[in-house]
């Protein structure tokens, strides 16, 4: 870039801001046809681009672009959403998939966006150092002829002869933080001063900072992984892979990596309000849990709680979640013990009224399923059937279908456990051909129909849902978000000024002019600013004309 | 006042300074607007008399109509009005400050209201009450330093609106909170949120104003309109000129946007590190806390921009704050089952 603050700005019409740096290269008007050979044409992109024009559009289209992924359902946050929205809209599901709407931030366009933004940042950094770095080394102006012109100005005639007058001057602008330079004829003379050069620097460490906060999002992105696991209370959790129900690795990031650290949840707590209006809404829950961050390290202790994650090296374990396990006991047709154990079921609401399936493979001669709710705190209404009006287990119940038949869990292919696959199963009947419902209590037996067997609703466990995730680049995004923030204050609030003194002989004293001018855009103070100076440097001088 | 009080006496007395705040907020509207009514009436007069004041003959010395006696009188009849536009003003100004308090008495004793006490910001309803006493406190307290006392009609109305809307839309009962709000990063997150919040509700009235203004002006200058019409005059008198405006609301702007980069993505993303397990999740109502902030770095550039300063930029501003708004109502209604957030809005 030719030195922009050459010239004057075109993007600018305030005369007193024609050089500063916040401003288009010069000679760039808008939308002018670009010349014919390659290398201008390239020149003239490369402007365009790096245009302070072009940033803020880009900036507004970025705004834009991001809406859609408030709207949709995103695949990486929300995966149970899109697959309802893909069911419930069957003809847009395709479309949307081919525009990426299901995963807006990581799509082509979107990141086009953005990449176009970085590159225009750059292209808009580097020349602007580089004026920065050129304008650090120059002294600032000399006075213009006429100082009367500028937004402030005072003219004072005073006693004293003028190098006392210019040395007060500078010693009072020093003091100021301005930079000085004097010239001038030993009977007169002038003072020139600038300050305010962080102003620029400020913004230069924002902008570089918003590229440092991007490198260490993408590196996190990249590099990292998250994962989640249901583990009962009381049973541990080993970091890999197959312990984890969901795992969403960064393009880079290789499972091998993971740090073989594992844990015990020893006991978990959940309390809820009991009372008032906000019954039923949680206070606090937590589990302890008993963690060795290698096989060979000593085992160590931590409460682990929303707000409390317990965080290792390459590693952190927030608790997400929990919910409840009722334990089961199924006996098949032939008497035998088919399954015995906890299953896990998923909170579906705030009352956490539970849904679950419980497969049964190996019951004879009939595989045996199961679906239905759990009710942490049941209650029965004709209006509303069964319900659970409060989260805690003060009244649990279990209300579940039986079905009979095939599983289907022998071809092979991959069955969600919370999904009964009914293709092949039929639902179990009771004698007057209405569905057989199983509703206990804990403690209770219930023998199926047509000699299948019996369910025991042994009692219930709790299980809490831990999240798993390494986001390397933390402290970078972290550091170049706070150098930004420090960079913007920096660009939003050093003034940038600059101060005349001119000093003429006349009438056996001299004739002081102090004149100033805003160069970031917002003269508020400044004539108070030069008044302030201008008694500073003149105690005894009489006012001839303030503006 | 808190010591001893059970938290439902406290959130009762809660309640209570919130109705009464909203009264004298009422109140103070009603200062502001005999304010403008005193001042279009000023204008008027001005405009009625000087083309007829000679013939009128309506001077006190009776036969001996002078130029200077009417010139006199003209002087006593606008000394009265600017005097009575002074008086309703500083009534306005008094009653805003009282309904302050009280509004900041609602909020404090709201904090007190559960057991334990906790920042009155935990749901909806306590983040507009709180987020409208921080347009209000940066309103007082701006009001002398930048001269916004023109401001007044419409921050005392915009409480009224909001404290109604707040009252009839989201009134919840005090309570303590949810766990995932237990951390002091709520404290800092929220707090910086709602000066944000405020700074940039006072920079988007400047700047609705400032379009206004440059509208009644621009309409004023056109030849066509020679005469000009009675309200872009009143207008043009009882606010700063354009670009006054322009740069109050480029400063109002200035505060307000570091405090919605740390708020929004300094404060929030560690928070959400602590409570979530990673620090941004594209939730919704941290795309839009995103989309706001680039608007309002647009904002910025557009000020900076040839031939998008001023009116552009001022737009820009207004949709900034529109997207703030969005977010802060429209997430929670229309998304509030998708978004990790929507916990203040149950
Ligand atoms: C990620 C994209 C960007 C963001 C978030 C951003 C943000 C900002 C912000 C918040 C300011 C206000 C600071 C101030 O007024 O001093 C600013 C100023 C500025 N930006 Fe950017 N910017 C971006 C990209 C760019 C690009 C690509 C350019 C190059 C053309 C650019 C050039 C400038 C200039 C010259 C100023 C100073 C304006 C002035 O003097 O007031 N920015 N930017």
């Amino acid at each position: 870039m030719t030195g922009a603050s050459a010239a004057p700005s075109a993007t600018s019409t305030r005369p007193e801001e024609s050089t500063d740096f916040g401003s288009e290269p010069p000679g760039t008007p808008p939308g002018r046809a670009p010349g014919l050979s390659p290398f201008e044409f390239l020149r003239w992109a490369w402007r365009q681009l790096t245009s302070m024009r072009t940033a803020l559009l880009l900036l507004l289209l970025l705004a834009l672009a991001a809406i859609p992924g408030s709207v949709v359902p995103q695949a990486d946050v929300a995966a149970v959403q899109v697959s309802r929205w893909k069911e419930a809209h069957p003809d847009l599901a395709p479309i949307y998939e081919r525009l990426g709407l299901f995963s807006v931030y990581d799509s082509p366009w979107f990141s086009a966006i953005y990449l176009l933004l970085m590159v225009s940042l750059v292209g808009c950094i580097l020349p602007r150092t580089a004026v920065y770095a050129r304008s650090l080394r120059v002294a600032p102006p000399k006075a213009p002829r006429n100082l009367g012109r500028l937004p402030a100005y005072l003219g004072v005639q005073t006693d004293e002869a003028p190098d006392v007058v210019l040395d007060r001057a500078r010693a009072a602008l020093r003091r100021r933080r301005y930079r000085v330079v004097s010239s001038g004829p030993a009977d007169g003379g002038s003072v020139a001063a600038e300050r305010g050069y962080l102003r620029e620097a400020g913004n230069l460490l924002f902008h570089v900072s918003v590229i440092v906060v991007l490198v260490g999002f993408a590196y996190g992105q990249l590099l990292g992984y998250k994962g989640g696991s249901i583990v009962l209370v009381g049973k541990g959790f080993a970091n890999s892979l197959t312990q984890y129900d969901d795992f969403a690795p960064g393009s880079f990031y290789d499972p091998a990596d993971l740090q073989p650290m594992s844990l015990t949840v020893d006991s978990f707590e959940a309390e809820f309000l009991r009372t008032g209006p906000q019954r039923g809404q949680p206070v606090d829950f937590g589990a302890d849990v008993t963690y060795r961050e290698t096989p060979s390290a000593e085992p160590r202790r931590h409460r682990l709680a929303v707000n409390h994650p317990l965080v290792l090296d390459e590693v952190s374990v927030f608790l997400v979640g929990h919910g409840y396990a009722p334990v089961l006991t199924v006996r098949d047709g032939n008497g035998d013990v088919a399954y015995s154990g906890p299953v896990v079921f998923l909170p579906q609401d705030a009352s956490f009224a539970s849904f679950g399936v419980l497969k049964v493979p190996d019951a004879q001669p009939e595989q045996l399923g199961f679906d239905g709710m759990f009710f942490p705190t049941y209650n029965f209404t004709m209006a509303r059937g069964p319900f659970s009006v409060f989260p805690d287990a003060l009244n649990p119940a279990l209300s579940m279908l039986a079905y009979s038949g095939d599983l289907g869990m022998d071809e092979g292919a991959p069955q969600s456990v919370f999904e009964l696959d009914t293709d092949q199963l039929e639902k179990v009947k009771r004698a007057d051909q209405r569905d057989f419902r199983l509703d206990l209590a804990p403690g209770r037996t219930v023998r199926l129909p047509d000699g299948l067997g019996s369910v025991r609703f042994d009692g219930w466990q709790r299980w809490v849902k831990l999240q798993i995730s390494d986001t390397p680049g933390k402290a970078i995004a972290l550091t170049g978000m706070v150098l930004a923030l420090v960079g913007l204050m920096g660009s939003l609030f050093i003034r940038r000024r600059r101060v005349w003194v001119r000093v003429t002989s006349r009438e056996g004293g001299s004739y002081v002019e102090v004149a100033g001018l805003d160069r970031s855009g917002s003269s508020d103070g400044l004539v108070e600013e030069i008044s302030r100076l201008a008694d500073v440097v003149v105690p005894a001088g009489e006012e001839e004309r303030l503006r | 006042m808190i010591e001893g009080m059970a938290p439902a006496d406290v959130a009762a007395f809660s309640d209570r300074a919130f109705m009464f705040a909203s009264i004298v907020y009422v109140l103070a509207v009603l200062g502001h607007l005999v304010e403008w009514a005193s001042s279009l009436g000023t204008v008027a007069a001005t405009r009625d008399r000087s083309p007829v004041g000679v013939a009128a003959g309506s001077s006190p010395a009776g036969a001996a109509t002078t130029d200077a006696a009417v010139d006199d009188d003209r002087a006593d009849v606008e000394e009265r009005r600017r005097l009575r536009v002074e008086t309703a003003g500083r009534i306005g100004v008094a009653l805003t400050v009282l309904a302050t308090v009280l509004h900041a008495a609602a909020v404090v004793s709201r904090a007190f209201a559960s057991d334990p006490a906790r920042v009155p910001w935990g749901n909806m309803y306590e983040f507009t009450m709180t987020g409208a006493l921080g347009v209000s406190v940066i309103y007082l307290a701006l009001l002398s330093p930048l001269r916004l006392r023109w401001m007044g009609l419409f921050v005392t109305g915009f409480q009224v609106v909001v404290l109604m809307l707040a009252n009839l839309t989201l009134e919840q009962a005090a309570g303590p909170l949810v766990p995932a709000l237990h951390s002091y990063w709520l404290v800092i997150h929220v707090g910086a949120a709602i000066l944000a919040t405020g700074a940039f509700a006072v920079g988007a009235l400047t700047s609705v104003v400032f379009l206004l203004q440059e509208r009644a002006q621009r309409r004023t200058q056109a030849p066509a309109a020679a005469g000009s019409n009675r309200v872009s005059r009143v207008l043009l008198e009882r606010f700063p000129p354009p670009d006054v405006l322009d740069r109050l609301s480029y400063r109002l702007h200035a505060v307000a946007f570091p405090l919605w980069t740390f708020a929004a993505l300094i404060a929030g993303p560690i928070w959400a590190e602590y409570a979530w397990g990673s620090y941004w999740n594209w939730d919704p109502k941290e795309v839009w806390a995103f989309i706001t902030w680039v608007i309002y770095a647009a904002y910025l550039h557009a000020r900076a921009t040839a031939g998008w300063r001023g009116r552009a930029a001022a737009v820009l501003a207004l949709i900034g704050f529109a997207t703030l708004l969005f977010n802060f109502v429209g997430i929670n209604f229309f998304f509030g089952a998708g978004s990790m957030h929507s916990y203040a809005g149950s």
